[in-house]
Parts: structure tokens; sequence; C-alpha cells
């Protein structure tokens, strides 16, 4: 089995970390050699952050270059932008359909990006409200499971195993929530609104 | 099953596996994480010293006493452990002892990227560098028991990628060492000039035997494919090699001081042409150029963290088909957070005009806009000695105040000598110690002032006010950062007075507070667009089409910050994100 590469990215304190734990916990439970890359410390203060999830026979690097992901997941739309070029041709692109203003654009130095939506949609987006969808499943900080619910319907593991590791894996109080919304983000994407 | 386990992580459990009883350390990404997972383990003393020198004395003294000690810091902390490493070489060690220093290639999260493994040759200490998780386990437990037959303190240097990145592990079960007892030997101990002249000497007699031990280290592995080309690598950037020269013939080293000449040799002689692939400094580069082997030019970058692309593109392959990166879009820096205590500072020292002398924590991140309130950042602790100096040089032009800035834990770390000479000397500058409660940058740490240990049990909660007057210093005042009138009417004082000043502005790290009170919403109507709020720099306030201010109510923590700017009452509150609908 060839090397299959997942980035996630978006802003620090949006929890890719623990979205990239769980998806890298789900590949090793089905035998998979599995490496994880993240960055910890001051870009995590609301900076661009990227984590990189790597399974198959047999990882070497826990990084990838421009064009190596097969799956880019975006929790944010500008970063989704900012990333792109990662994503390989034909990869899988899944990104949260909201916007954080970068600091730039907060203070008025720079204009908000526009058309943002319609570049990605463009380039084969799948694009959905993480955050809407995850007050459904009782709190919008679970948009992260949401995203990993839609990140799966591309991946060749049982729910049962993403059950499994996000039950172990999240606090006890929000085991429920979090099922819920990883649910509700694998059906936003096989009623359509996605691939 | 496997356990998928961080660098550091798996250093935690190879420390405690080698039976390692005394831990300490300094946080600092990218190595904080080990002692924070070793604590969870039983039958380890694990501690936050208040720097690196004394968490490297603490271990130093526990190896001494014969146990088995660990220290571990990032590369800038070993700067400040220096002093204890360069004469550790000399004394040896009782009980193992291994330094952990984590590098940060690319700068992460640090103020520079130098390059660890020079201490090899410049402290005379062991290095063993891991190239992923599951080493990372074998070799610190094996860093151990190489340090005591060799009698030399081992130093692990790993780097971002290899910390922070995770991969599968098999654990093991924790070896309980056979402990020496302490016996009295000043020769060994007392680094005097006539010991320490017969322990520098017989400092090479144990070099040389830990090169002998270099040339049989089971963590240096050739594995030879295609002969044409052969790559010398150590570390992480050997799995970026194996991902991006999947054919070459490698020398993967595991101990890179002191290097396993024979073995290079060896490998040398077996591929056609011989590089080297290495991230940052030419370390191995020059080393084995100087041994006499021939070694192929590269135009690998000097500067920055490697890549499977990178070394690639240096061999000449070509770089996969990629999209069109989008341009033109806006760079997102990190920022202060929502609440932030620390802001209320800053937009005081921001109004005041003052040349601010900064230092290592969250709060350098005040240098940025809109804020711009910090004038240096050099390194832990610097912010008050640089005051003092400017002060010396004629201060600032127009009469600008001259103020130092740093955190709880920086003070505690190094600030305490910078106060210390400002008195001695009659300097008048003054310093703002930001207690937030907590070392933040690093993710929440505890430290001598914050009443908890690392393992959670209570501390003396040490008074910063109390530390700072036993000092010298008269003029000590302390203010909730979060009030920000009383903030800057403190500061302006305190800037004013003919001494020297210390404003304790004390809050929890925002991230601490586990009420988040109901967020708060622009009005509309009542907004004029003057831009105070938005001037904090706070992730939340944004303007809108036409200028207005707006707050994103998920990012709001409810702080109240941005309605002690506002002269138009137009901040009011709001309801809960779910409750009130997403997506605006």
């Amino acid at each position: 089995m060839k090397v299959t590469s997942v980035m996630l990215v978006g802003v620090g304190g949006q929890g890719t970390i623990l979205a990239a734990d769980v998806l890298a916990k789900v590949a090793a439970s089905t035998g998979l050699d599995v490496k994880l890359a993240e960055v910890h410390g001051m870009s995590q203060r609301g900076g661009s952050v990227d984590t990189i999830v790597r399974f198959g026979e047999r990882v070497f690097s826990p990084t990838i270059d421009a064009g190596g992901a097969d799956h880019l997941v975006s929790f944010e739309l500008l970063e989704a932008a900012r990333w792109l070029h990662y994503l390989k041709p034909g990869g899988r692109l899944v990104v949260n359909d909201r916007t954080i203003a970068p600091l730039p654009v907060l203070i008025g130095d720079e204009a908000a990006p526009t058309g943002l939506e319609a570049a990605l949609a463009y380039e084969g987006a799948v694009l959905l409200d993480a955050e809407e969808i995850a007050c459904k499943a009782g709190s919008p900080r679970s948009a992260n499971v949401v995203l990993l619910g839609a990140l799966s319907v591309g991946l060749p593991f049982p729910v049962s195993v993403w059950r499994e590791v996000i039950t172990a894996r999240v606090p006890p109080k929000t085991i429920d929530g979090n099922l819920a919304a990883f649910e509700l983000g694998r059906a936003a994407c096989q009623e359509g609104e996605c691939d | 099953m496997p356990a998928l386990l961080s660098g550091n992580e798996a250093i935690a459990q190879g420390a405690w596996e080698a039976g390692v009883v005394v831990a300490a350390g300094y946080p600092g990404t990218p190595s904080t994480e080990i002692l924070e997972n070793l604590v969870r383990k039983v039958g380890v003393a694990c501690e936050w010293a208040p720097n690196e020198k004394v968490a490297l004395e603490v271990a130093i003294g526990a190896s001494m006493a014969g146990a088995r000690a660990l220290a571990t810091m990032k590369h800038v902390g070993l700067n400040v452990a220096a002093d204890p490493l360069m004469t550790a070489a000399y004394t040896g060690v009782g009980g193992g002892l291994v330094i952990v220093v984590a590098d940060d290639p690319g700068m992460h999260s640090s103020q520079n990227e130098q390059d660890s493994r020079r201490w090899g040759p410049f402290a005379k200490v062991v290095i063993l560098e891991p190239s992923d998780s599951a080493e990372a386990l074998e070799m610190t437990r094996a860093a151990f028991a190489l340090s005591e037959s060799l009698d030399m303190p081992v130093l692990v240097r790993t780097t971002t990628r290899m910390s922070h990145a995770k991969g599968l592990v098999e654990s093991g079960q924790r070896l309980e060492a056979d402990r020496t007892r302490y016996r009295t030997t000043r020769p060994k101990w007392v680094m005097m000039p006539g010991a320490a002249k017969v322990r520098r000497v017989d400092l090479d007699r144990r070099l040389a035997r830990a090169k002998a031990a270099s040339e049989t280290c089971s963590f240096t592995i050739e594995e030879l494919r295609d002969t044409s080309v052969g790559v010398v690598t150590a570390g992480v950037v050997h799995q970026y090699v194996r991902e991006a020269l999947p054919e070459a013939s490698t020398l993967k080293l595991g101990m890179t001081f002191p290097l396993p000449e024979g073995s290079i040799r060896s490998f040398a002689a077996s591929v056609g042409k011989l590089f080297v692939v290495e991230e940052l400094d030419p370390y191995l580069l020059d080393a084995i150029r100087a041994m006499g082997v021939r070694v192929e030019q590269t135009s690998l970058p000097r500067i920055g963290e490697l890549s499977p692309g990178a070394i690639a593109a240096a061999f000449g392959l070509d770089a996969p088909e990629t999209r069109e990166p989008l341009s033109d879009l806006p760079a997102r820096p990190p920022m202060l957070c929502p609440g932030c205590p620390h802001r209320g500072v800053f937009q005081a020292l921001r109004e005041m005009n003052a040349i601010v002398t900064g230092d290592i924590g969250c709060y350098t991140l005040a240098a940025l806009p809109p804020l711009g309130a910090m004038d240096s950042c050099v390194c832990m602790g610097a912010s008050i000695g640089m005051a003092h100096g400017f002060g010396l040089a004629g201060g600032g032009p127009d009469d600008r105040p001259v103020v130092a800035v740093l955190g709880d834990s920086t003070f505690g770390h190094s600030g305490l000598a910078g106060v210390l000479n400002a008195v001695y000397n009659g300097g008048a500058e003054t310093v703002v110690i930001l207690d937030n409660r907590i070392t933040a940058m690093t993710g929440h740490q505890d430290n001598p002032f914050t009443g908890r240990t690392l393992s959670g049990a209570a501390a003396p909660e040490v008074d910063i006010e109390a530390v700072v007057r036993s000092l010298g210093v008269t003029d000590v005042v302390t203010v909730n950062p979060n009030l920000f009138k009383p903030t800057e009417k403190a500061l302006r004082l305190a800037a004013e007075s003919d001494g020297l000043s210390v404003v304790i502005a004390r809050a929890p790290c925002a991230l601490l507070l586990k009420e988040r009170p109901d967020p708060f919403s622009v009005e509309e109507d009542s907004c004029t667009a003057c831009g105070a709020c938005v001037r904090l720099g706070c992730p939340a306030i944004s303007r809108d089409a036409a200028s207005r201010a707006q707050i994103d109510i998920e990012l709001c923590v409810g702080c109240r910050q941005c309605v002690q700017v506002c002269r138009y009452g137009a901040i009011v509150r709001s309801g809960r994100s779910c409750d009130v609908g997403m997506g605006a």
C-alpha cells in the first residue's frame, strides 16, 4: 500500500492537533504504520497552523512538501487557500466554510480576500459550515470532529474504529456530542453537499 | 499494539525504562513535553527548575549521588546551562547523566536556530541523535548505561520534527538500576585547578573510549542499496533522505560525537559518490572532510528546515506537479489571545510612546501591529539589563521613557540578577513584570510563583513583590492589567519617577479562566468607526465593510477590554453563538 498523506490546516486554537491525533490513531488501529507532524509553541497563538498525518505500509518522513497531500482538510477558508498548493492535483479538499480574519485584515492594513469560496469550489472543494453543524450536535467546539466526519468519507477506515478512537480521545463529558458531530459531518457529505 | 508517541513522549518513556530517578528542566519549545510526560510515571522525582542552569545542576547532583538523572531543555536553554555542562564533562558522572537538548530549525518558536551538535566537540560530551520516536525511546534508554560506562554526560539531541512528530513505539518495562553508594571522591568532583588538570587528561582517555563506542554503536546503521550514491545522515533527516532518495545507500549515524571514523571510511569506500545530508550547520560535512574523505558538493540550504522535497531538489530530481499557489493572501502571524491580560499593559505603553525592551514569552507578540509596543527581544531575562544599558547610553530621544517588560516565569529564570544590577548601579528604569500566574507560551507550566510544582503538588507561592523589594527596590506597585486606566496611571507614575520602579501587572492568563462570560457585540448605530477597539489587536475584533467594528462572538471571551476603550458605549453583551445562529 502506498503512503497516504493528510494535511490538516487552520488557525491556532481550532483543534487541528486533536483532529490529527484522532486520525493517526484510527490509522494505527487498522495495523498501518503512521507518522504525524505538528508544531507547538508560538504559532499556536492564533497563527496559521499545519498538521500532517501519513499512513501506509512503511512511512519515513513525518512531513511533506508542496504537491504531497492526498487530502487537505482546512478549518478555515483563507488557510485552505494558503495551503492549497500542498494538495496533489486530484486530491480531496474538505473546507470549513468560515473565515477568521488574520491580523493584517483585522486592523485594516490589508483587505479581506474575496472570492475564496468560488476559487476553492473551482479547485473541487467540499465546503461545509462545521460550526453550524457542530451547534446542531451540541457545541461549536466540536467543529473539528465534524470535519473529521467529512474527511472520513474519503478514507478507507470503518466508522466503528473512528467512533472508538473519538470516544477514547475526547473529554468524557463531550463524547456524545463529538460522536454526533462526527456523524453529522459524515452525513453532510453523504447527502450530496459534498462529493 | 504499539502506541503512537511523539519523540518527546518516547524520550520520557525511554528515560523511565532506564530507571531514571531524578529529572529536571525548564520549559522550552520543542522540549517541554518530555518532563510533562515523565512526571506521570512512578518512581521519578520530576521538577521544573527556574532555569536550565539550575536544572542541569540538579541532575548533576543526582548523578553524583549515584542516581540516573535527566535534564531537558531547548537549544537556547543549553546556552544558559553551558557553565555546568562544560565542567560536567571533566567530572564525569556517578549515575548515568543524560541531557536532552531540542533544536528548532526553521525557528517555529525560537529566537535563533543554533545547531546543538557543536556542543559535542566544544564541551567534549557524547551526542546521540534519534531519527524517529521508536529510536528515541531505545536511544534514551541506552544513553544512561552509556553515560555510566564512559563516565561522561550524554547529550540526546532532537529537533522540532523529531520531538513533535509522532510514530509507533513498543514500550517496555522499567529497569531498577543498581545504585552505587556515594563515596567522597574529591579528585573527581572538586574541579579546582589541580584536580581539573588531571581530569582534563582523563577526559581525552574517556573520549577515546567514546570514539570506540561510536564505531560499534547499534544506532549507527549502514544500508547498502544502489552503491553509486551513498548518503551520510542522522536524526529525522535520515527519514527525509529515505523518502527523497529511496535507492541511495545510507549510513545513518546514531552517535554524532565522537564520530565513527572507521564506519564512515568503510561506507565511503563502499559507494561511488559520497554525500552528506544534514540540517543547519555543515557539522558532519566539515568533520568528514577533515578526515580526508572526499564528499560531493550539494546545494542544500544551511538555513531553516530540510524536507524530502528540498533534498530531492538538491539532488536534481524533478519536483512533483503542484497546483498554482494562490498569491496575495494576507499573512496570519500569531496574536495575543482574546482576553489576554498583557494587552492592557501594551495599550498603555503605546499611549506613552515608551521604548520597550522586551523579553521571551507570549507578550513578545506585542511587538507586532497594531500594539507595536516592543522594541527588542534577545534572550530570557535580557529586558532588564538592556533597559539599564539603554538608560546609561543617554536614554531615549525626546524623553521617551525606557521600560523593560518580562513575564513571571522569565523573571524567575534570569530577571532577578537584572533587577539586582539596576539596584546596585542606581538604575532609574521602569520594569514591568507581567505576572499571568503561569508559564504560558510553552503551554501552561507551573513556576515558582504559581504555588504548584510540576507534579501538581502545592508549593510555596513565591511573592514577586516581596522578592523585588528584598532585592532593594522601594518603588513597587501591583496592578490589575485588565483595568486599563489604573494600569496606565501606574505605568506613567513609574516612568516619571527618578528612581528604579517595578510595576507588577497581575492577572491570570485568559486561557486559565474556566468561566466564559457571554460575548460582546457592537451596536452598529452607535459605532463611529474610530478604531480604538480595533487597535487593541484582539483576534475577535475586526472592521466591517463600512469600517465599523465587529466582534466575532465565537472568539470573544467577554473580557471587557474593548468596552473600556470605546467612548461611545457601542459594545454591548451578546448571546452565545449557538443561541444566536452562526454564519453571520
